[in-house]
């Protein structure tokens, strides 16, 4: 049994009036636990909606999304939150991490509300941020950080709640190419080590190049899908 | 369970970024609080002391005063006309069945000196039952006894502040006074009264036995005839019986036909000050409405910072949720944020109003009680208005959709 498998997923954002997109078309694939994917293709082909659906922060039109197992599409909104909780780290091209918020807070959130103890959740954070190399930044807040920083800790703050799967929408969109090359050789590590299962969105084919697979789209279908590694 | 210590410091820290703003939403708060604690310990004050004077003039008490009378056309007010007697005030205790007790009054202002003192004071011919009806016991000494009474002997018993006046802190018991020059022997000083209700001082008195009033200071042209009457009914129930029982005995006694209007007035005094009391009350609570009202304005006030906090921080919802904030979750959050500013309001409000209180207390002259139900009432109300408006808001928060948040600006 695949840990992801989609069948079908459509998306129609309706605007106003009657003008309709269709972001997806029609979109059917499979993922294995520990597998490396990267998604490609032009701006708006529906990259980052499928991701937002893999990631449970959206729900398709139409379409069946089966996560370990579980019909995801049949969710209420609550279950995904526990979904987002316990199963899937999101990271964003934007870092999106809380400002006024310590590195180690930030971390802490997602076990905040998976209700675990204060003492167990300091000492899981600073164990994510350390696996992330940044055992020595935990107090700073987010602006006190480099971007590369930044995303390490939204990294930390996806792994560290034994979520199985990390999706990142273009992780490294706002870095430069050598945090970005270092960041990639974390998400390889993590991969390879933890066997996280790792789905990423990028333009650059150097990134997708880390990856162990990867799927095109092009108006909001797959027109590719290949094992490169 | 969610982490409630958690939660709560993250909406501290929420409120701390923006000090002045959190400050400004919560001063709405701060003077509705301040204000109803205030009003309220200025009515209960006021209450307190109403009460004691109650207690003070005695219980279920009845004054019956003479009618008024023409003279030439010209009306006197009451007590004008000499139409109560000793006689009545016998016959009202034996005949009136709801009736403890009564005693006849004569009085008069008279000057009373002792050696190079003097004091003009108010002085009181009546019997022993005055001192019962009015609950009023004898600081030193002894009151009234039945020869005194009988022999109408030259005795008398001072107030306070008349033994103050003319003795100082000496005891003045045993001593002898002159009232229009006629010796008369200090038998007994009275507690303190206090001032009454209308602020006259009541402790300013001297009482001589009623036959000593009648036949050596106050000769009057109606030999029998006194000033009034007080009266203390059996219980409180029974002062209805008393008056209807009193004013019938009067009328016949006074051999008015069915359409003469009475001679003599009936006034129940309980009622009176029951009447102030209630008045003061419902003062009080009228007060306190209105200055509840704020609290109303300042719950707004709060809803509308936090209507505004919500929008500025959608992002930092989106966030929340991604990484697995329930609706529960959020809504708790915003919740706590806003009981919390009115909480925290209604603190410094309460802190505010009890300084307030003692200001009043001192400038007014006016005793204020702060009771710890005006202080529970205050916190309790304010967290009720932080929870009523503050829900709004945290519902709209906790409804947000975690894309749509995420992508906010
Ligand atoms: N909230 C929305 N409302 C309306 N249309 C949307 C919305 N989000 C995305 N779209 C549309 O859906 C299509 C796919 O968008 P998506 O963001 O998935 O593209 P993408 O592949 O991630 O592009 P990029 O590489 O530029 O990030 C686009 O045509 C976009 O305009
Ligand atoms: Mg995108």
């Amino acid at each position: 049994m695949p840990l992801i498998k989609v069948v079908d997923i459509r998306k129609i954002y309706k605007m106003d009036g009657s003008l309709e997109i269709n972001a997806l078309n029609g979109v059917s694939a499979a993922i294995e636990k520990g597998e490396f994917v990267a998604i490609m293709g032009p701006s708006g082909s529906g990259k980052s909606t499928f991701m937002h659906i893999l990631g449970c922060l959206d729900i398709p039109t139409s379409g069946q999304y089966f996560l370990d197992g579980e019909n995801v599409s049949e969710l209420k909104k609550n279950q995904l939150a526990d979904i987002r909780n316990k199963k899937i780290g999101f990271v964003f091209q934007g870092f999106n991490l809380l400002s006024r918020t310590s590195a180690i807070e930030n971390v802490e959130l997602p076990m905040f509300y998976a209700k675990i103890s204060i003492k167990e959740r300091r000492e899981k954070a600073l164990q994510a941020l350390k696996t992330v190399g940044l055992e020595n930044r935990v107090n700073n807040y987010p602006n006190q950080l480099s971007g590369g920083q930044q995303q390490r800790v939204a990294i930390a703050r996806a792994l560290v709640n034994n979520a199985p799967i990390i999706m990142a929408d273009e992780p490294t969109g706002n870095l430069d190419t050598k945090s970005s090359h270092e960041l990639m050789e974390l998400f390889v590590k993590l991969n390879n080590e933890i066997g996280l299962t790792i789905i990423l969105v990028t333009h650059e084919s150097d990134i997708a190049g880390y990856s162990k697979r990867i799927i095109r789209f092009l108006d909001g279908l797959i027109i590719n899908d290949e094992k490169t590694k | 369970m969610i982490d409630i210590n958690s939660t709560i410091k993250v909406s501290i820290r929420a409120l701390k970024v923006n000090k002045m703003r959190s400050f400004l939403t919560m001063l709405g708060i701060i003077i509705g609080v301040s204000a109803v604690i205030t009003m309220l310990a200025v009515g209960l004050g006021a209450k307190q002391r109403i009460t004691q004077q109650i207690e003070n003039i005695g219980s279920n008490l009845i004054i019956i005063l003479p009618g008024s009378m023409t003279v030439g056309g010209v009306r006197t007010g009451y007590g004008g006309a000499s139409t109560l007697s000793i006689g009545d005030a016998q016959a009202i205790v034996k005949d009136c069945p709801a009736v403890l007790r009564d005693a006849p009054m004569l009085s008069g202002s008279e000057q009373l000196v002792y050696r190079n003192q003097n004091w003009s004071t108010n002085v009181q011919g009546t019997t022993s039952s005055y001192f019962k009806i009015r609950e009023w016991t004898l600081a030193e000494g002894r009151g009234f006894t039945q020869q005194d009474m009988q022999g109408a002997t030259n005795v008398c018993i001072l107030g306070q502040t008349v033994a103050t006046n003319l003795f100082g802190s000496t005891d003045p018991t045993g001593k002898t006074i002159t009232i229009k020059n006629i010796p008369f022997l200090i038998i007994g000083v009275l507690i303190s009264k206090g001032q009454s209700l209308m602020g006259q001082d009541q402790d300013d008195v001297a009482f001589v036995p009623l036959s000593t009033g009648q036949q050596k200071l106050f000769g009057t042209t109606f030999p029998g005839m006194v000033r009034n009457i007080m009266v203390q009914a059996k219980n409180s129930t029974d002062i209805n019986f008393a008056q209807q029982q009193i004013e019938a005995l009067l009328r016949q006694r006074h051999h008015l036909l069915p359409k003469q209007n009475d001679d003599f007035f009936i006034r129940n005094l309980t009622e009176i000050l029951t009447a102030v009391q209630q008045s003061s009350s419902i003062m009080t609570l009228l007060l306190a409405a209105i200055a509840s009202i704020s609290l109303i304005v300042g719950g707004i006030g709060i809803m509308n910072i936090m209507l505004v906090s919500v929008t500025e921080r959608t992002r930092e919802i989106g966030i929340r949720m991604a990484v697995g904030a329930k609706t529960p979750d959020i809504r708790l959050q915003f919740l706590i944020e806003a009981v919390l500013l009115s909480l925290i309001g209604s603190i410094i409000g309460i802190i505010i109003g009890s300084i307030g209180s003692k200001i009043v207390s001192v400038i007014a002259g006016w005793p204020t009680i702060i009771s710890f139900y005006s202080i529970i009432i205050a916190l309790g109300f304010s967290v009720f208005v932080g929870v009523f408006f503050g829900y709004y808001p945290a519902y709209k928060a906790s409804l947000l959709d975690p894309i749509e948040a995420l992508r906010y600006e």
